[in-house]
């Protein structure tokens, strides 16, 4: 009786809540993994076949009907110049908001934030238009402008809030120890703000990298993202579950992959501000 | 001309006037000390001479030069910080360094002014610490020492020592008076506390809602305080200020004016054994603090005073005395507060 079971009902419970849960999050993630090593027959065979010799042919097939090298590229072009961009936009925006504050600054912060609220859709036709009157249609150019602006709102709330735990004070030493603007930035914002730099800088470029709504519909073959390349398995020619598969599996393995690395660093810059 | 002149310097935040055109010559090598009670405006004016806010009126010309709209890295101003804001992701000797740095001087003329620094603060042993393993009066020292290597025209100091304790601040106190000794460097140095301002100033600012009330030496305002407000701000405990009709005792007190005596001016005698002459009045309490004893009394008309005495007392509170008072020392002050000159 001494030592009391470390198993009650309780935890019992909750851990068996907690699989189940992970597992309905987890399951079309493993299900598309199984899929896409499967032949098309065996994708759509009932009941489902758990145990088959896996195959490679869905990859193969993949690469030679469409370029997938192609595909990655302009994702990871896409992605990380309007990381870049957004984050030479977003920081000296959050900085001004952060350390210079005026009355109508939170004011501009919830306008940024309603712009998410609308829904994107919303915004397609005039987007597509002045795409389509830049010569911006089908560019990598067009999805890096885009990403950014969609993801600025985001980018300048995380550095904000970030840069809001930075004490002013610090920033006023450094003023008066003669440092000029780019000197303070250099000095003390990038080392003392580089976790939620690096956390706004991850997030976006997981934001860019799986945003579909753009590229399908302001690209195709030549700037087309990773994400249009999954689109493309879906429709023409009926749907080829297991090749949709792979293709789907080729891309998103890099950023689950990177994600997987970055995974700390993510998680703090999202609760930032949130625990003194 | 004066070494940093205010000339009618004005600040305001929205609609609230917060400066009110202050005037103010500051000598090179003095050390001036901003006092006043919270809100007065004191730590504004001081970070307006920073550089850290900016003047929305009047001018501000240091050696000769007008620095009213001059950025803060240009003015060639060091400050010192209540909250220290000390780089945390630098070394002290990083910290220390930075202005240098950033000024471009050369490695070996910086790695001898900071370890000078650093031995006349008692810093050398820290130099690879960052500020986080340090203690609250170790990082004091080096927000000094990050101040004193650039050696600069003008110190600021905005209340460095509230964030320390009683025993460390009196302790810091006596450093900083030693540096400006040993500097004779040209120092301002914002304060709540009267005691700091008594002890360290050459001359004392005493503000009150963005305005001067009075500039002068410590004793001065000791002495002689312009008005009602500076005589009670100045000391501890503060000055007593009665209106006259209560203390027949004290002559030529303008109508319907008021009297001020510092608790040292206030003696009190049991009744039994007073001399003629006292007011009556009663102990309300006695604080016996060692080296001195502080009596409160009430007077029969109702007025509430404060003796000081060097020697201990056997009064008890209730004890019925007789109340004295030194005419000779006496302020006197109009029916608005301001100090009325006697005979």
């Amino acid at each position: 009786m001494a030592k009391k079971s470390s198993l009650s009902p309780a935890l019992v419970a909750r851990t068996l809540i907690a699989w189940a849960v992970t597992l309905l999050v987890f399951f079309p993630l493993g299900w598309l993994f199984l899929t896409a090593f499967k032949t098309e027959l065996q994708a759509i065979a009932v009941p489902p076949e758990l145990f088959f010799t896996p195959t490679l042919e869905n990859f193969h097939e993949v690469q030679e009907r469409s370029d997938y090298l192609l595909y990655a590229k302009n994702s990871l072009v896409t992605s990380v110049l309007s990381t870049l961009l957004g984050l030479a936009i977003a920081a000296p925006a959050a900085y001004s908001m952060a350390f210079f504050r005026s009355p109508r600054t939170r004011d501009i912060l919830m306008w940024m934030l309603s712009t998410k609220m609308m829904p994107a859709v919303g915004a397609l036709v005039p987007i597509y238009v002045l795409a389509q009157k830049s010569a911006l249609l089908d560019t990598q150019l067009g999805l890096i402008i885009v990403f950014t602006l969609s993801n600025l709102p985001i980018m300048v709330w995380m550095l904000y809030s970030g840069f809001k735990d930075i004490p002013p004070e610090i920033l006023e030493a450094a003023r008066m120890d003669g440092a000029t603007l780019w000197q303070e930035f250099r000095h003390l914002l990038l080392p003392l703000g580089l976790g939620v730099l690096a956390s706004t800088g991850l997030l976006c470029l997981v934001l860019s990298w799986n945003e579909a709504f753009w590229s399908l519909n302001l690209s195709s073959a030549k700037a087309g993202t990773l994400a249009t390349l999954i689109a493309s398995y879906s429709s023409p020619e009926g749907l080829f579950w297991a090749k949709l598969s792979a293709a789907s599996l080729m891309a998103i393995a890099p950023i689950i992959v990177f994600g997987w690395f970055s995974q700390k660093q993510l998680v703090q810059g999202l609760t930032f501000g949130a625990v003194k | 001309m004066a070494f940093l002149q205010l000339k009618g310097v004005e600040k305001y935040f929205g609609d609230l006037r917060a400066i009110k055109g202050i005037d103010l010559a500051i000598e090179r090598g003095e050390f001036i000390v901003f006092v006043g009670p919270s809100g007065c405006g004191k730590s504004t004016l001081l970070r307006l001479i920073a550089g850290l806010e900016h003047i929305d009126g009047g001018s501000l010309m240091l050696d000769g030069r007008d620095i009213t709209d001059a950025p803060s890295s240009k003015r060639d101003l060091a400050m010192v910080f209540q909250s220290y804001a000390l780089y945390p992701h630098m070394s002290v000797y990083e910290n220390m360094s930075f202005a240098l740095k950033l000024a471009k001087e050369d490695p070996a003329v910086i790695r001898e002014k900071v370890e000078r620094a650093a031995q006349i603060l008692n810093l050398t042993p820290y130099l690879q610490r960052t500020p986080r393993a340090l203690s609250g009066g170790q990082r004091q020292r080096v927000a000094i020492g990050r101040a004193i290597v650039r050696a600069p025209k003008v110190f600021l100091f905005d209340e460095p020592l509230s964030n320390l304790d009683a025993a460390l601040r009196g302790q810091t106190r006596v450093e900083i008076a030693k540096l400006h000794r040993d500097l004779g460097a040209t120092t301002i140095y914002v304060t709540h506390d009267q005691i700091e301002a008594m002890t360290l100033a050459d001359r004392i600012v005493v503000l009150r809602d963005g305005q001067i009330e009075q500039v002068g030496t410590p004793l001065e305002l000791y002495d002689r305080p312009a008005n009602q407000f500076v005589a009670q701000f100045i000391g501890s405990p503060q000055m007593n200020v009665v209106e006259g009709r209560h203390l027949p005792t004290v002559p030529e007190v303008p109508a319907g004016g008021f009297v001020g005596l510092r608790p040292e001016d206030v003696t009190v005698q049991l009744a039994a054994q007073a001399t003629a002459g006292g007011l009556p009045g009663t102990v309300e309490l006695v604080e016996s603090l060692g080296a001195e004893t502080l009596i409160y009394v009430a007077t029969d008309s109702g007025a509430q005073l404060v003796a000081r005495q060097a020697t201990r007392t056997a009064l008890h509170n209730g004890d019925r005395v007789g109340i004295f008072v030194e005419a000779a020392n006496a302020h006197r002050f109009d029916a608005q507060g301001r100090a009325a000159r006697a005979g």
